[in-house]
């Protein structure tokens, strides 16, 4: 057979995890080599697959779809194509065909149905798989419609609160005002969350066209979308992509020819933790230090500068253009119980096969870490899992079994919240995560109420007591009733769960709060 | 993205007054970009210089008070110049459970400062940050923009001598 004369498309994902394992080296390599050999390749640089042990994970396209190599460094490139990695062919580091990786095959892609597929910055690559058919359909519908398609869909806030999306569109629906906003909630920071990383970094346009519908349900012209500071990445790539959608006329003014108008900015946030609280990033939005605002008014009625504000979750807005395009009800016969659609699950943390995996709402927490994550990567026994980022319970291994849903979670005093999920091995002290938590509170907490501010100080304190033997009982006694104080009478989410970890590491873990203190000081 | 290198301590180079205008023109002068605004001004300066702060709240319409308040607000703002290149060191809790206590620790013994100081010679910055969202590839550690994954301690001495030989990829 003669040598194609058309390029062979090769895949290096851009997503900052593949780039954070040598990504960029790699693509230079593979263009390097296939000059050298005078192949003609052309280089596509996608989001991520997910597989992010794999990364960089290169794909090549055959007639049989793209055959997937990872983790592939530099070093490994010349060995590729002169084993023929361009055909496809095997080799050591060869997977098989990447949509037939059990891992990416079991999965119930939505959400993410594009990331890693696609060129992130191709509008064309975008519209081929679907993007902008739930854009258009909300184009000719009613408003209200939109809205209601949304809250049949039982969405639910992908951020953690789980807050029915359907229910706060309808709020700034139903409020008049001259000017409304919708405002992303891009302050991804919880630990063990990635998963709005990225979808900003590998389908930017899915998270534009979601806002644009959710501007046209609520009545709203101007979105902004709030990206913390440590993901530089996603903000270029969010910056360009809004930029080619002006460009092409879905962003702007009469969006392809209909009387809509949308307009849409990046801000960056400044390596505040909560300002991932609503009411934070607003006030950051505004240019202004991030403290909490009192509630009510809601930011549905009184938000952004003042204006009825929609504030969603990076993974909700992402969620709304496959609804509008499918129906609520393709949406909602995924999931069970009260959470319903997809959850897109990032497995992190001392894990062999970390990465994203999108599945229904029902899948148990074990089959994530053991079947998808296959255990720890030091090989121990797990010991502790942390679910929902620092502000969600540490639960033990006989408690794995529980379903992945709003409510069963809730049952076990924890949180499913952004769908993180930290695991760690028996070497982990518990007392010592639990003073870490209070200690994240006070470097994080705004400062606006008593209970944060002071009741983590105490915290960070009282553990110090504890770890050092001082005491113990009556310190113990001390911790849970400055944790009840913390939960019932701060402001916001920062210090009124930050007993959820202290306290979850007590209940399941109480003897790591009993070590022999010289054990304890070894640390 | 490339830092400016500045020798003298906390006296604003000249011409900052000048820059934060500019930088403040190209917000439109907006009060709610005042973040945007200090992000510009440590992206050329490496730091906020104290100086500009009038002048910003003279163009924003805001009081200095004010102005000073969100400065310090926010982790990511320097207000003091520092050195070439920022290292930042996750220890949240993904990368504690992959023992970032000891990637920290040996990065605070090798280049002998703590988080929060800059090298003697004036090459680095060491910060600890809680999460930089690469929590499947732990530790992680961003160094001026770049991420990397997997960072045990002979991948940290690696990647410091790489820069320090100036051949950052």
């Amino acid at each position: 057979m003669t040598k194609a004369r058309t390029a062979i498309r090769v895949y290096v994902p851009r997503d900052a995890a593949a780039l954070s394992m040598g990504a960029d080296p790699a693509a230079r390599a593979i263009a390097a080599e296939a000059k050298k050999r005078g192949d003609k390749v052309e280089i596509v640089r996608n989001g991520s697959r997910g597989m992010l042990w794999l990364e960089p994970l290169v794909e090549v396209e055959t007639p049989e779809g793209r055959i997937a190599y990872g983790p592939v460094k530099t070093s490994d490139v010349e060995d590729l194509f002169g084993t023929g990695f361009l055909e496809g062919k095997a080799h050591k580091l060869c997977h098989g065909l990447t949509a037939e990786i059990p891992y990416f095959k079991n999965q119930e892609r939505l959400t993410f149905a594009r990331v890693g597929l696609i060129d992130p910055l191709s509008i064309e690559d975008y519209r081929k798989y679907d993007g902008y058919v739930g854009l258009t359909k909300a184009m000719a519908m009613e408003p209200i419609d939109i809205v209601d398609q949304v809250t049949k869909s039982g969405l639910r806030g992908r951020g953690g609160a789980a807050f029915p999306t359907g229910i706060k569109w309808k709020t700034v629906h139903d409020t008049h005002n001259e000017q409304k906003y919708i405002c992303c909630n891009a302050d991804e920071g919880d630990s063990g969350t990635f998963a709005d990383r990225m979808l900003m970094e590998g389908d930017p346009f899915c998270l534009i066209e979601g806002m644009t519908i959710a501007g046209i349900a609520v009545g709203a012209t101007k979105g902004y979308i709030y990206v913390r500071s440590e993901y530089p990445h996603a903000v270029d790539t969010l910056r360009e992509a809004i930029r080619i959608a002006n460009r092409a006329n879905w962003l702007g003014r009469n969006i392809q020819g209909s009387p809509y108008h949308f307009d849409l900015e990046v801000r960056m946030g400044a390596g505040a933790y909560v300002c991932g609280e609503e009411t934070s990033m607003l006030e950051s939005i505004e240019g202004r230090r991030g403290l909490v605002r009192y509630k009510p008014p809601l930011p549905a009625i009184e938000g952004l500068f003042g204006k009825p504000t929609v504030i969603n979750n990076v993974l909700s807005l992402g969620s709304v253009p496959i609804i509008l395009d499918k129906g609520a009800d393709y949406y909602r016969d995924f999931g069970m119980g009260r959470s319903r659609g997809t959850l897109a699950f990032q497995i992190a943390g001392n894990i062999k096969q970390g990465g994203l995996v999108e599945k229904a709402f029902g899948v148990t927490a074990r089959e994530l870490i053991e079947g998808y994550g296959a255990g720890t990567l030091s090989g121990r026994p797990i010991r502790a899992v942390q679910f929902g980022g620092p502000l969600g319970a540490y639960l033990p291994e006989y408690l794995l079994d529980t379903p992945m849903d709003y409510e069963e979670f809730t049952k076990v005093d924890a949180l499913v919240g952004h769908g993180g999920i930290v695991v760690f091995d028996d070497t982990v002290d518990m007392a010592a995560m639990a003073r870490f938590a209070m200690e994240f509170c006070t470097i994080e907490s705004c400062g606006k109420c008593t209970p944060c501010r002071i009741g983590s100080t105490r915290g960070v304190e009282t553990m110090d007591r504890i770890i050092g033997g001082i005491e113990r009982e009556r310190n113990i006694t001390i911790l849970k009733d400055l944790c009840e104080t913390m939960t019932d009478g701060s402001l916001c989410a920062m210090g009124g769960l930050t007993p959820m970890p202290v306290m979850s590491a007590l209940r399941h873990f109480p003897e790591d709060f009993h070590r022999p203190v010289q054990a304890a000081a070894a640390e | 993205m490339t830092k400016s290198t500045l020798n003298v301590k906390n006296v604003a180079p000249a011409g900052s007054d000048e820059l934060a205008r500019t930088i403040c023109a190209a917000h439109d002068n907006r009060p709610d970009a005042l973040l945007e605004i200090f992000h510009d001004l440590q992206h050329d300066l490496g730091y906020v210089p104290e100086e500009t702060l009038t002048v910003i709240a003279d163009i924003l319409n805001r009081s200095r008070a004010e102005i000073y308040g969100v400065l310090t607000f926010y982790h990511e703002f320097r207000r003091t110049p520092g050195g070439q290149h920022t290292i930042k060191i996750c220890r949240a809790e993904a990368c504690q459970a992959m023992h970032t206590q000891e990637l920290c620790r040996h990065a605070q013994d090798k280049l002998r400062v703590k988080f929060g100081e800059t090298t003697a010679d004036g090459k680095f910055n060491l910060e600890a940050v809680y999460c930089l969202g690469n929590c499947a590839l732990s530790p992680a550690m961003m160094i001026d923009g770049d991420l990397y994954g997997c960072v045990d301690k002979e991948r940290f001495d690696d990647i410091i001598a790489d820069i320090d030989r100036g051949a950052a990829a």
